[in-house]
């Protein structure tokens, strides 16, 4: 893919700050290994050129199903895992050529929720020390201040102060994600990835999760990096959406034109596979063939062109690069005037 | 196909059912007097969180709660006219899977990992039709051509391991037909799979249905799901149906909190809302219900009336409500 620029052709965004993180040409690639030797028997493309840019006080939703590169693209971002190639800039910063100092202070800043709530938080530790522990790490915070940092986070994410004592089987699964978000928060961070942050959680629950985050938000002016698979939370709680297949983003734009009006045939079918809520909701349905490849052996040319239903012949050969469509960048050769336009 | 809908008498009716289990913490009512009915060829979805006893009904119809928990399971489960509940477990063994089948959230769940595709799904086919040997294997290819396996004959070799979930779901579903059943349940089914995946399967169960005429109880928590898949709805909510009724009235006119609050909270497409509805509080122990209606301490319209149990209430044709506000005044 050619180097792309990327962050100034979205035109919905503000273009002034330049981004508060802006991923370029991400890649990730693991290799497989087989027997004994442990010979490399392939490579899995999980991040394939992805790139993408977040706003100060914005939510990107990220969507695909499983195995499209949303939770490795998390991953990379948080630094939890190096990327083959490409560029990660924070507030300007390049992320990758980072020491360990400027590391640390970016971990700081970009912190994260994940899906599990019975998963992510230590089971023998009070609900005031797992929120105190970032703090306590990295801040030189005395007992008082700690404590009352503590309490204002509770209450931030509106729990009791008495939970400071209480362990976390105490909890309830949505009091519980209450209780991951304060921890997120304890740093104020400028950024947080949430990685399925309500599918856990029972219907009635994710509502009350979904505002808290919004309200946050509005309050704390933080971006949400928001993966899941519910499209029609993902389209409620974003400002953008970038839409992935196979470890590429195919479609990327304002999340009410990319969630009403898709233009990616992947999009429209993804979308309408989303289930209406209302009856008088029903559209035409894009009931898709087949499954997700393997991303050890992507289909060449656009990676969605064997379920297509819009095929052509020169989509199995050339791959489509994001363009500009409808006020949006869509990867499709539907698009653009044809395979050989460049832009 | 036959007779009209409403002169057909149901495949499944439920009365009254009640399954309560006898835990540690107390006696659980899982389910508390559960009542409905569905016909040939129709789909009734159950709605409701986890806990509020939509699989347990599903797992009481076919007597497999668990055995430890010693309870109370009482009522009436009339297939095709037939008491399921005073049957012994041989009876019952002959009607699970042959009249009654299953489909569960995971597909592993109901596979056995080290056999081969086709032995697992060529046993209910010999159990059901007394087939063998090549008749047998091309019944089996045909079933799996039938819940669009591509290339079933191969197929068959394959153990579960080699098949994405989808593919797994699509045996279970194979396995489900195999009678064909009187009866489908279908708990969650699509809950483990991908979204394109998912809108697949779903056509496929509407298209067996349209095929087999069985009838078939959908478990699921997404009304989308409920929206596309089913005639009739029954919300539960702590064990107990909460509102029943046809599909159009209960998305249209919801009369109980519950199902109106469960429809305002769900985040819907191409509506921007600045904020949900969101429904305040938690779902109630189930072994410590309050005496009244469960809903109430969560309920935005409580009045001092549901610290009583609100009976059932018409409030249209084939449509009711537990709840004191459809009380005529």
């Amino acid at each position: 893919m050619a180097a792309p620029e990327l962050p100034a052709t979205i035109p919905s965004a503000p273009t002034d700050n330049g981004g508060l993180l802006e991923v370029s040409d991400l890649t990730k690639h693991f290799p497989v290994r087989r027997g004994l030797l442990g010979w490399s028997a392939g490579l899995v493309r999980a991040v394939d050129g992805v790139s993408f840019r977040i706003d100060a006080g914005m939510t990107l939703g990220l969507v695909g199903e499983s195995g499209c590169g949303k939770t490795t693209t998390s991953k990379l971002i948080l630094a939890l895992a190096r990327p083959t190639s490409g560029r990660i800039r924070f507030q300007g910063e390049d992320v990758l050529a980072l020491g360990r100092p400027g590391l640390r202070r970016y971990r700081r800043a970009v912190q994260a929720v994940f899906q599990d709530p019975y998963a992510s938080l230590d089971p023998r530790m009070r609900v005031g020390a797992i929120i105190a522990e970032p703090l306590v790490i990295n801040e030189q915070l005395d007992g008082t201040a700690r404590r009352r940092r503590v309490l204002d986070l509770l209450d931030m994410v509106g729990l009791p102060e008495r939970s400071v004592g209480l362990f976390p089987h105490e909890f309830s699964g949505g009091q519980r994600q209450r209780i991951a978000i304060a921890r997120a928060l304890a740093l104020s961070p400028k950024m947080i990835v949430l990685d399925e942050p309500v599918s856990a959680l029972d219907v009635s629950i994710r509502a009350q999760i979904l505002n808290l985050l919004s309200d946050l938000q509005r309050r704390l002016a933080v971006s949400y990096l928001f993966i899941a698979h519910d499209l029609a939370a993902v389209a409620h709680m974003s400002h953008h959406i970038a839409v992935m297949y196979l470890g590429k983003v195919v479609e990327w734009g304002e999340a009410e034109a990319v969630a009403v009006a898709p233009k990616h045939p992947y999009t429209q079918a993804l979308f309408s596979a989303a289930l209406p809520v209302h009856l008088d909701e029903r559209r035409d349905e894009i009931v898709l063939s087949g499954e997700v490849p393997t991303p050890l052996d992507p289909p060449g040319g656009c990676r969605f062109h064997p379920r297509c239903p819009f095929a052509m012949p020169h989509c199995a050969s050339e791959e489509p690069a994001l363009r500009q469509e409808s006020g949006r960048l869509v990867a499709c050769h539907l698009y653009g005037g044809g395979p050989a336009a460049t832009r | 196909m036959r007779s009209p809908a409403s002169a057909r008498p149901p495949v499944i009716e439920v009365r009254d059912l009640r399954t309560h289990l006898v835990t540690r913490w107390g006696t659980v009512k899982a389910v508390d007097g559960v009542s409905f009915a569905v016909r040939e060829g129709e789909t009734l979805g159950l709605v409701g969180e986890s806990g509020s006893g939509k699989s347990m009904t599903c797992l009481s119809i076919v007597r497999l709660t668990p055995r430890s928990a010693s309870g109370v399971l009482e009522g009436t489960v009339l297939l095709d006219g037939d008491e399921l509940l005073t049957k012994s477990e041989k009876e019952m063994q002959r009607i699970r899977g042959r009249k009654v089948a299953m489909i569960l959230q995971d597909p592993m769940s109901s596979l056995n990992p080290v056999f081969s595709i086709g032995m697992q799904l060529r046993e209910p086919v010999a159990a059901y039709h007394g087939l063998r040997g090549a008749t047998l294997r091309r019944r089996a290819a045909e079933l799996l051509a039938s819940v669009r396996i591509p290339s079933p004959e191969a197929r068959l070799r394959a153990f579960p391991h080699q098949l994405s979930g989808g593919m797994r779901q699509r045996v279970v579903g194979a396995m489900a037909i195999a009678a064909p059943p009187r009866l489908l349940i279908a708990d969650e089914p699509t809950t483990s799979l991908d979204l394109t995946i998912q809108a697949q399967y779903l056509g496929l169960l509407k298209e067996l249905q349209e095929r087999h005429r069985f009838a078939m109880i959908f478990v699921t928590h997404n009304l989308g799901i409920v929206a596309k898949m089913c005639e009739q709805v029954a919300v539960m909510y702590a064990g107990r149906i909460v509102e029943m009724g046809p599909v159009r009235e209960i998305f249209t006119s919801p009369r109980h909190p519950y199902t109106q609050a469960l429809l305002e909270s769900v985040p819907r497409l191409g509506a921007k809302l600045d904020r949900l509805m969101a429904i305040e509080g938690q779902p109630p122990d189930l072994a410590r219900l309050p005496a009244g209606c469960a809903f109430a301490a969560r309920c935005p319209k409580v009045m001092d009336r549901c610290v009583e149990a609100p009976p059932e209430m018409a409030v249209a044709p084939g449509h009711s409500s537990r709840c004191w506000l459809q009380a005529p005044a």
